[in-house]
């Protein structure tokens, strides 16, 4: 099976090295190249165990298989969509000269790949870590003042839940023998169990381990938003449902991080931290989805389709959100509502492709979260948990609130008025982007209108059909109930120069108290030590000091003074004495040395 | 460019846009409540056959996700923008 089997990921790997020798008038070619060539291979493969490595050969009773390609139908569709997001992001960012902000997002996507073709848990980790080491240039590349600090706060945090994950794998896979990545136990869940799950979660940003995604996607530069909006929490919610398939407290995490996102969203100034926040309410149907999937019985089967299909829905409208909201940022410079609105004549295409994103993820009919999002829900419905069923309904008038209306509301339109610079600078961003974008959206609606192209792709038989009347009905009926109430209340949602505080303060806060512990306590018992040093050790010396001054002065320089007289006035003699001779120099040496000898052999032979 | 011609257009005949709105979604209620054509066989609760139970649904939520979140965030949860600066 080893012959030649080419990973996706190294393909990304290759050609980001590649990059900087490329000539820049071959570049542009060569950007797009890379990421059609590896979608191509994803669409080309079969299914099967590839890429196996056999590791640690020389200690037979310790080999083991690395497996690189997994391939099934569960990982084909991810492998699917993150090779097209790759193609998409790309393209929206092909203008960018600088070649690392292209390698760092390559080596990204290629850890994604690689982590979801992962057969075992020693690749799954590999490519785990090579994501979150790669993405965070995404973060620093926006080179703002505040850009170090949200990169490292991220990095930091995942290099925990990285840890979490390794301690967990090592404790399972010495328990069970195997490195293998497959379902997990989760009727009897062990501490190893939980440990892979925490590492899984914080990855998916499932509160309370969720608010490094806000924190450092709104602070990504404009193409890197949109690759991260796509990739870490995706790629999680792929190993959830590898391993994670039935985990009852997921639907609970689910419906809360659905609600969460949703709440903070309400009150976020700032339009790609609003968007950041519904990845977190999306990213719960998810997580809900894959808490009531069961791949043995139909309907468990209907939610872990529900879930891929969702992630696959999200990461194209997603990605059309971030690229038009990022759109305004590169164009404008800014990104709060305080500071937009009225853009609808300088930018409408960037305005008409946000609402097909808004109008996606709100899951309008037609639109693609229509068909995927709705699979998720009735599963909750028909597996008789109907609290599921209504709060993922709720969340999904809050998702409209936000995404469909109050983004586009208030940056195209709204009665704010933006400084003459923004209005001035504002316009339809260059053709590459306009074209990702373009693309994306054509993608999102021809999901929701196509709707085999996407069924065809899941993980199991689909009889489940979106457009019937009812839920046609039942959904048009929702949303446009929420648009009357947003109209009602548009006031209420004004936007306020404001951020919220969430669950980054304590370790943000914690950072700064333990800076605090070190600059007060600390500096003070330095300080105290020092004192104290200085009382009882300092002050004594000082007056020892002192004293050994007065004595120096008049006792010591007066034996020395007296001495000194003394030797000289001995040496004035001892030189009239001598008369520099050698020889009487020497034998008057070896005399007293003789009588020295004498004396001692005298005292040591006495008894 | 026609796309802002559209936009100018509707938004210079709002009172007429909103009429619109609001017969079409009355219309919708209307519909949802005939059997004939929209069949609530598969509902899963007793309450959604009920007439524009969705309707409600959608504006109640919306009513209340916006009242439940700003109390929320005006609790101390929204603060100044410098705050994690020093």
């Amino acid at each position: 099976m080893n012959d030649l089997w080419i990973h996706p990921s190294l393909i990304l790997i290759v050609g980001a090295m590649l990059l900087p020798l490329i000539p820049a008038r071959a570049k542009s070619g060569f950007l797009l190249l890379v990421p059609v060539l590896v979608f191509a291979r994803t669409l080309m493969m079969t299914q099967g165990d590839f890429g196996q490595i056999e590791f640690l050969v020389a200690d037979p009773a310790n080999a083991l298989t690395l497996v690189f390609g997994r391939v099934d139908r569960l990982s084909l569709i991810f492998g699917y969509i993150m090779s097209l997001m790759c193609v998409l992001g790309t393209l929206y960012g092909a203008h960018v000269k600088e070649d690392v902000q292209h390698i760092a997002a390559w080596i990204y996507v290629a850890g994604s790949i690689g982590a979801i073709y992962a057969g075992d848990f020693i690749v799954l980790f590999l490519f785990w870590e090579m994501m979150a080491f790669s993405s965070v240039f995404l973060v620093w590349f926006r080179r703002r003042k505040e850009s170090p600090a949200a990169g490292l706060r991220y990095l930091l945090v995942h290099v925990a839940g990285g840890l979490a994950l390794l301690a967990g794998m090592v404790l399972h896979c010495n328990a069970q023998g195997s490195w293998a990545f497959n379902q997990l136990d989760v009727q009897h869940p062990t501490a190893a169990v939980y440990l892979i799950l925490i590492g899984f979660m914080l990855n998916a940003a499932v509160p309370p381990l969720h608010a490094w995604l806000p924190d450092a996607y709104s602070e990504a530069s404009f193409n890197g938003a949109v690759f991260l909006s796509a990739f870490t929490t995706k790629t999680a919610v792929y190993a959830l449902c590898r391993g994670f398939p039935g985990m009852e407290i997921l639907v609970l995490l689910g419906v809360i991080m659905a609600l969460y996102g949703v709440v903070y969203a309400v009150l976020e100034n700032d339009c790609r931290r609003l968007l950041a926040y519904h990845i977190i309410s999306q990213v719960g149907y998810m997580v809900a989805g894959v808490g009531l999937a069961d791949p043995q019985t139909s309907l468990g089967q209907l939610a872990l389709n529900g879930t891929c299909a969702h992630a696959f829905a999200h990461i194209l409208y997603k990605g059309l959100l971030f690229m038009g909201c990022s759109s305004v940022l590169y164009m404008t410079g800014e990104t709060k509502f305080t500071e937009l609105g009225g853009l609808w004549k300088r930018m409408p295409w960037t305005f008409v492709f946000t609402l097909i994103g808004g109008l996606s993820i709100s899951a309008f009919p037609l639109f693609s979260g229509f068909v995927s999002k709705s699979m998720i829900v009735s599963a909750g419905f028909e597996q008789h948990k109907l609290w599921v069923g209504f709060l993922l309904m709720l969340a999904s008038v809050g998702t409209f609130l936000h995404t469909g209306l109050k983004v586009p509301y208030f940056i195209w339109f709204g009665k704010n008025k933006p400084r003459q610079e923004v209005v001035d600078r504002a316009a339809d961003p260059p053709w590459n982007m306009m074209a990702a974008m373009a693309i994306t959206a054509g993608l999102c609606i021809f999901i929701g209108c196509y709707t085999p192209y996407l069924y065809s792709m899941l993980p199991f038989p689909v009889d489940y059909h979106p457009y019937t009347a009812y839920h046609v009905s039942e959904t048009l009926q929702v949303l446009l109930f929420t648009a009357v109430g947003f109209f009602l209340l548009v006031k209420k949602l004004q936007p306020e120069a404001k951020i919220s505080l969430d669950l980054d303060w304590p370790y943000r806060m914690g950072g700064r108290a333990f800076r605090w512990l070190a600059s007060r306590p600390v500096q003070a018992v330095d300080t105290l030590v020092g004192e104290l040093y200085r009382l009882a050790g300092l002050v004594p010396l000082m007056i020892t000091a002192r004293l050994a001054g007065r004595f120096d002065n008049g006792v010591v320089d007066g034996v020395v003074d007296g001495l000194a007289s003394g030797v000289r006035g001995v040496g004035r003699r001892l030189r009239a004495a001598q008369r520099g001779q050698m020889q009487e120099n020497l034998m008057l040496a070896f005399g007293v040395a003789a009588v020295l000898i004498v004396v001692f052999i005298w005292c040591s032979s006495r008894p | 460019m026609s796309l802002v011609k559209l936009i100018e257009f509707l938004g210079s005949h709002l009172r007429t846009v909103v009429r619109v709105c609001v017969a079409l979604l009355a219309l919708l209620v209307v519909v949802d409540a005939i059997p004939g054509v929209v069949d609530k066989e598969h509902a899963h609760t007793q309450a959604e056959h009920w007439p524009a139970f969705w309707a409600v649904f959608g504006f109640a939520g919306c009513v209340l996700i916006i009242i439940v979140s700003k109390w929320f965030g005006h609790a101390g949860i929204m603060t100044r923008e410098d705050y994690y600066d020093e």
